[in-house]
Parts: structure tokens; C-alpha cells; sequence
């Protein structure tokens, strides 16, 4: 089956982007398909270049990004949510006139049709949040 | 036609996982989560209503959340089945949709 | 897209001391471009997100309630309301915003949005969806 994934919460203060994570590789590991994990809310914050948890600890953003790039997912931010958060990949940046840009490789911003059209495109979709 | 309801907050501090089980319906299924897990907790004030809602929908939890949090099998209500992100994943797809009480 | 799914925005919590309540009805307004079967539920403290008189000066925050007004032109009209989740919040219908639309199909007569519903009538209304996005 095609499953569709919703993050809408942060990285570390909420277990979602953890829990999400472990269930888009059993999925994976089960023969399904997640073309998509869509960043809402406080979830855009996952998608951080910047973030530098102790050593200790997993890297959240970093194995999403390794995650995306093996299963070729498409890890999406939401652009209203990330604005409001200050995320913000190279165009928006500019655009907004911005002198940083901080989003992590693998993610992208775009709309909120996206999560719709993930929707519309998959056969089941889970949301983890708070 | 069924539906996979998820709980993630402890019923002692969010009417999340109350919510859901007065809205789940016979077939359903209901998955605790993170810390959805103490929702399965026996002898404490929520366990009579889950027991008794465990008759018509089945009631799972996240083995890898209880076990992180400490929850033996012992502990939890033996109508509470334990599963990994293994099963968590053939819930999905077993039911028609997945629902978050958040 | 040729596909029509049912959508379900479920909305539970109250508006203002959280993000849920705008963030979620600005999917909403997105989702409307792409024609699906559109319903909205309003449950526990959601129902508070329908109050009248939101007067929002002295938090600072910006009144995002005539939003819910605007719905019927983007073809949202079916706005679900829990019966029981207003009692036990001591409210009633007349504490909530009049929200209507315009039937098309009926001479473009005003018809109000919010469809009020039992407990019940609500699980089963979510039972019939297809999509179920939680905020």
C-alpha cells in the first residue's frame, strides 16, 4: 500500500518525528510504499540544518535525511509553517530578503496542497503529533 | 469498513484517549501510543472503561512504549494486546483509515 | 484529479492558546482548490473555536474567527458540531457564530453551515470518511 505520513510536531520535544520514523521503516521493511512525509505545525522544525544534539543521542533530522534519500521519499515543509517558524531553504531566503537560509538536504518547501494531494494519492495516512 | 484509532497522551493528563473510545465502534481498533501507553495501565481509573470497551473494539499497545516507559505485561490489562512498529503498520493497512486523537 | 475522497478535518482543541485551530483551517482553505468532499468536526474543546465575540486586541493575536464565515465560498458547508461536547462546556448553539452558505442547488438559498450532532451521529460520520487529518 501507498502510506502517507504527517509530522506535526518538533523534533526532541515531542516523541512524533521519532515514532513516525520507526513506523516509516517497518512499513518500508514490510514492502509498502511512503512516497511522501509531510512537515506541519511545529514539525517543520525537523527539517534544521543547524541542529546538534549530544553525540549520545540520535540525530533526528540526519536520519530522516538518510531515510528519504535510500526510499527516495519526498520529505515535505510546509511553507506557511516554516515561514512562520523561521525555516528557510535558499530561495525563500532571498526572496524573503533573509541573510540565512537553514533547511537540511533531502527536505523542501512547498505548499499545503501537498499534504491534500498526499491525501488524495495514497491509500492510508497517518498523522503523529501531540 | 473499520477504522485504526491512535492514542498518544496518558488519559491522566489529556481526554484524548476518553474521546476515543466513546467515539471508536464495534470493529474498531485502538492503538496506544507514546505515551498513550499508561492507558493500558490495570488498576487505575481509566482501566474499567477500556476493559469494558475492549469487548466490542480491539485495544493494542506499543510494546517498544511500554517497555521504554517501564510497563511490564504484568502491569497492563491482559485485554490489551502489545505490538511492534511491525504491527503498528499491518494495523494500518488492515483497517479503511487511521485516526489520530491528538 | 479525478479521484473525490472524503475528507475529515477533525478539530479538538481550543483556538488561541495553541496554533491547531488556524494552522488546521488554513489547510482547509488550501484543500478547497482540490475539490474533494469536504466536512469539518468541531468536538471536545474544539467547539470552542466557534464561539461568537472573539475580541482579540488585548492578546496581541490576530482574530482568525470570520475566517469560519468565509467557508460556504469555498464549498465547505458542512461544518459538524458535537452536541454533547458543547453541554459539557455548559454552551449552546446560540454561543456560536452564525455560519451559512448558499445553496446552489437551491436558488442560492442561506443555509447554516453548522450541523449539530449527537456523539454517536459523530462516530459515525467519521466512520464514513476516507481521509481523517487531526490537528
Amino acid at each position: 500500500m501507498k502510506i502517507g505520513v504527517v509530522i506535526s510536531e518538533g523534533p526532541y520535544t515531542h516523541q512524533a518525528a521519532d515514532t513516525a520514523y520507526h513506523f516509516v521503516k517497518a512499513a518500508l521493511a514490510g514492502g509498502h510504499e511512503v512516497p511522501r512525509v509531510f512537515f506541519y505545525h511545529d514539525g517543520v522544525n525537523v527539517s534544521s540544518r543547524l541542529t546538534i544534539p549530544p553525540q549520545d543521542e540520535r540525530h533526528i533530522q540526519n536520519n530522516w535525511t538518510a531515510l528519504a534519500q535510500e526510499h527516495e521519499i519526498d520529505l515535505v515543509v510546509c511553507i506557511a509553517a516554516a515561514q512562520r517558524r523561521g525555516l528557510l531553504d535558499e530561495n525563500e531566503a532571498n526572496r524573503q530578503g533573509k541573510d540565512a537560509n537553514n533547511i537540511a538536504d533531502g527536505f523542501r518547501i512547498s505548499g499545503l496542497g501537498q499534504l491534500i494531494e498526499m491525501g488524495i494519492q495514497t491509500d492510508r495516512l497517518v498523522t503523529f503529533g501531540d | 469498513m473499520s477504522t485504526l484509532h491512535t492514542v498518544n497522551k496518558s488519559p491522566f493528563a489529556t481526554q484524548s484517549l476518553l474521546s476515543c473510545l466513546n467515539h471508536a465502534k464495534d470493529g474498531d481498533a485502538v492503538l496506544m501510543i507514546e505515551d498513550g501507553v499508561y492507558g493500558a495501565l490495570s488498576g487505575s481509573g481509566m482501566s474499567e472503561m477500556v476493559q469494558a470497551k475492549a469487548a466490542n473494539v480491539v485495544i493494542y499497545v506499543m510494546s517498544p512504549d511500554a517497555d521504554a516507559r517501564g510497563l511490564s505485561a504484568d502491569k497492563m490489562l491482559a485485554e490489551v494486546k502489545g505490538v511492534d512498529y511491525a504491527g503498528f503498520v499491518n494495523l494500518v493497512t488492515e483497517h479503511d483509515r487511521t485516526q489520530s486523537w491528538l | 484529479m479525478s479521484t473525490t475522497k472524503k475528507f475529515l478535518y477533525v478539530n479538538r482543541k481550543a483556538p488561541y492558546g495553541t496554533i491547531y485551530a488556524l494552522e488546521s483551517l488554513e489547510v482547509v482553505l488550501i484543500g478547497a482548490a482540490f475539490e474533494q468532499d469536504v466536512s469539518l468536526a468541531f468536538l471536545d474543546d474544539g467547539v470552542f473555536q466557534l464561539t461568537k465575540d472573539q475580541k482579540t486586541d488585548g492578546i496581541g493575536i490576530k482574530n482568525f474567527s470570520p475566517t469560519y464565515r468565509a467557508l460556504g465560498d469555498y464549498d465547505v458547508t458542512k461544518l459538524y458540531v458535537e452536541k454533547e461536547s458543547l453541554a459539557e462546556r455548559g454552551l449552546t448553539a446560540e454561543d456560536l457564530q452564525e455560519i451559512m452558505y448558499e445553496d446552489e442547488d437551491d436558488d442560492w438559498e442561506e443555509k447554516p453551515s453548522l450541523r449539530f450532532v449527537t456523539r454517536a451521529e459523530m462516530a459515525d460520520i467519521m466512520a464514513d470518511q476516507d481521509v481523517v487529518l487531526s490537528f
